[in-house]
């Protein structure tokens, strides 16, 4: 029995933090302006781990990538990137290489969602997954609360593929959706500490008050506890694994950004603050495959109606 | 990352869950002097057969089972409802202490009867005015020809009354000041000059006991680690109980499926989300402690983090039973719910209440300022 990485994953964890803290700025995001980001995360091999070393990458499972989505969300990362950990096994050779290497984007989405700018879309409707290049597909501009994506409702009459199901992708997309939340949390978390530590009212940290610091340990108990559900999930990415993960990220990012929020007072309320982007990525990704509330009921069917389900055929209706 | 049982762990499992289907007996509340005398018999029985202490070293009546292999037991022993541990303070608090800083001749003397319920031990912490502020001790100990004196009173003693020793912090150095100055000393609750009187709980048994202490007497050899050093010998005593020993999973994971049966008893679809989100803390905590788990086999220490535990699982305990009373209705009282709800209360206030628990984790785990 071990419950931790191995050194390697844990040394590209921190690889990719580095890599993030320079290469990368939400502010900038926010901005519209341009970033080298995405080639650097393909140099890092960071867009090739999902994908089989035969289209030239690392052949990686989840648990291969799951820290790598945790620090996604850690920078509240506004790229397809939890996508090019799922999509691969629904893409053919050449895609796959091409995502592998940073040539194209892929891009997932459950029935209406949104989707952002992107090569490839991976669009489930009515059953089926249909797999759509950019070129064949209408995309009108949709501006979001999130203002560091840049989302389009997507239709399309022609399609490269149409036959196939989930494989998966949709539980996949969960689960890096859950450790995109964790880190979320986690990020929120620590700049709310280091905010109490040095905003002083009454003559002293407002962090030595235990209001505040009761807030702030509750964040960070969900948190901690919500965290080993996202691991266990990319051990085994079971349905029901998975379902727990996202409920418990969802709702302790939910729960942090709350925290991080009121413990900042009225300067986080500000836009000029940037705290408000990672809230509102909490907010966009909580309910963005499967919210905490659909994924607790896939569980309840399991465990007491006695349902098993295969992540494809028989799931629970997404709430509309 | 790993997470399968190996072969031999698997197969203890095999050998304590055969062992208890065989031998477990359902026992009254080992709170009443009946009950009590009862538990301790079957106390007697899991140290005949081995179970008593499973990660002792064997000379003490263990079987020097590994971290895995103590949680896989506990799980075990709660699955199969086996009775309330009343030696829980002793084998869970006092002996890692023991282990930690007892002298041979204490070790010797002490662990082998503990283990064996020959000897069933009280724990003395809490007074009238120091309870959340434990260092606001005031009983004494005063220094005599070859040992101590002890003076005062100590409170919330579970299962005092029948308990035959206590171990408890009394001030030792009547000059020094909260945290010095204190001494950790074992007592015999059947010595003169020391009177028990049993005090009844929310639930109406006498599981609590007040003790006074007039003149008694301890020798030197009962002192337990350096003279004055109390409070640092007895934090080691409060970190397993806020941690990983008093509380293990299984107790939570066996509580967590007695509620899945009880809604598929009872369902009502308005309280799915409220079960799902209970039973799978219960696994949340499962999952938090094989971390810990890990943690302590690459050598690490459990620092001030115990303190997400004891929060974590103290409001478990009382979010399963609050749901399971909730599924209940009127018939609260079936099958134990509501007892177990009153015992689960106590919770959040034993081991440190949780307030003083989120002071420590915003302070030492977060690093706030202390005020």
């Amino acid at each position: 029995m071990r419950f931790e990485f191995s050194d390697e994953q844990r040394q590209f964890q921190r690889s990719l933090r580095e890599l993030l803290s320079k290469e990368y700025s939400v502010r900038k995001a926010w901005a519209g302006e341009a970033q080298p980001t995405w080639h650097k995360l393909a140099e890092l091999g960071v867009l090739g781990v999902a994908v089989p070393e035969s289209a030239g990458g690392l052949g990686g499972n989840a648990l291969d990538w799951i820290l790598l989505a945790e620090e996604a969300g850690r920078a509240a990362l506004a790229a397809p990137l939890a996508d090019a950990f799922a999509a691969p096994p629904l893409l053919s050779p050449e895609w796959q290489s091409k995502l592998a290497d940073g040539r194209a984007t892929v891009a997932l989405a459950a029935d209406d969602m949104l989707v952002p700018e992107a090569d490839l879309y991976l669009v489930h409707r009515e059953g089926r997954l249909h797999v759509v290049p950019r070129t064949s597909a209408n995309l009108k501009r949709v501006s979001v609360s999130d203002g560091a994506r840049r989302v389009h409702r997507i239709e399309f009459s022609i399609s490269e593929r149409s036959d196939g199901a989930w494989g998966g992708a949709f539980d996949r997309m969960a689960l890096g959706s859950a450790a995109e939340l964790v880190g979320l949390g986690q990020h929120l978390l620590e700049v709310a500490v280091e905010y109490v530590k040095v905003r002083q009212q009454f003559g002293q940290p407002v962090g030595s008050f235990q209001a505040v610091k009761h807030v702030l340990a509750n964040a960070l108990l969900e948190l901690e506890f919500a965290r080993p559900f996202v691991y266990r999930a990319a051990y085994q990415p079971t349905p029901v694994h998975i379902s727990m993960a996202k409920a418990a990220a969802s709702d302790a990012a939910h729960h942090a950004a709350r925290a991080a929020l009121q413990c900042h007072g009225a300067i986080g309320y500000s836009f000029e603050h940037d705290l408000h982007m990672w809230m509102k990525r909490v907010w966009s990704l909580e309910p963005a495959w499967g919210s905490a509330l659909w994924h607790r009921e896939r569980v309840a069917r399991q465990i007491l109606d006695g349902q098993v389900f295969d992540g494809e055929t028989n799931e629970p209706s997404l709430p509309s | 990352m790993d997470l399968e049982l190996s072969a031999s762990e698997r197969q203890f499992r095999e050998e304590a869950r055969e062992w208890l289907r065989a031998n477990v007996e359902k026992l009254p509340s080992g709170d009443t002097p009946e009950g009590f005398a009862l538990c301790r018999a079957w106390e007697r029985k899991l140290f005949d057969a081995g179970w008593a202490v499973v990660s002792w070293p064997r000379e003490f009546g263990g079987r020097e089972a590994s971290l895995v292999e103590w949680l896989i037991f506990e799980e075990e022993y709660y699955r199969a409802q086996a009775p309330q541990r009343v030696s829980q303070n002793g084998i869970f608090l006092l002996a890692p202490t023991l282990f930690e800083f007892g002298s041979e001749d204490q070790k010797n003397r002490i662990l082998r009867r503990m283990a064996a319920a020959e000897d069933v031990w009280a724990q003395g912490w809490s007074e009238p005015n120091a309870g959340s502020d434990l260092a606001g001790i005031q009983s004494r100990a005063e220094r005599v020809d070859g040992g101590w004196r002890l003076h005062g009173q100590k409170t919330w003693c579970s299962r005092g009354a029948f308990c035959n020793w206590l171990f408890g912090l009394f001030r030792s150095d009547p000059k020094a000041e909260r945290h010095r100055g204190l001494s950790y000393f074992l007592v015999p609750l059947d010595a003169e000059g020391v009177t028990v009187r049993p005090v009844r709980r929310l639930d109406g048994e006498p599981g609590f006991a007040e003790v006074f202490f007039d003149n008694a007497f301890v020798p030197d050899r009962d002192v337990l680690g350096e003279v004055h050093q109390g409070w640092n010998v007895a934090m080691a005593t409060a970190s397993s109980e806020r941690g990983l020993s008093l509380r293990s999973p299984g107790r939570f994971l066996a509580t967590a499926t007695r509620l899945l049966a009880l809604y598929r008893e009872r369902p009502d679809p308005e309280l799915r989300q409220r079960v799902v989100k209970a039973w799978m803390n219960a696994h949340a905590y499962h999952l938090y402690t094989l971390q810990t788990v890990t943690r302590l086999l690459d050598g690490k220490k459990l620092g001030p983090e115990a303190s997400l535990n004891k929060v974590f699982w103290s409001e478990l305990d009382v979010e399963l039973h609050e749901a399971a009373l909730a599924l209940l209705g009127s018939d609260g009282d079936a099958d134990g719910w509501m007892k177990g709800y009153q015992f689960a209360l106590a919770g959040p206030i034993y081991a440190g209440t949780n307030e003083i628990q989120r002071n420590v984790i915003a302070e030492r785990v977060l690093g706030l300022p202390r005020r």
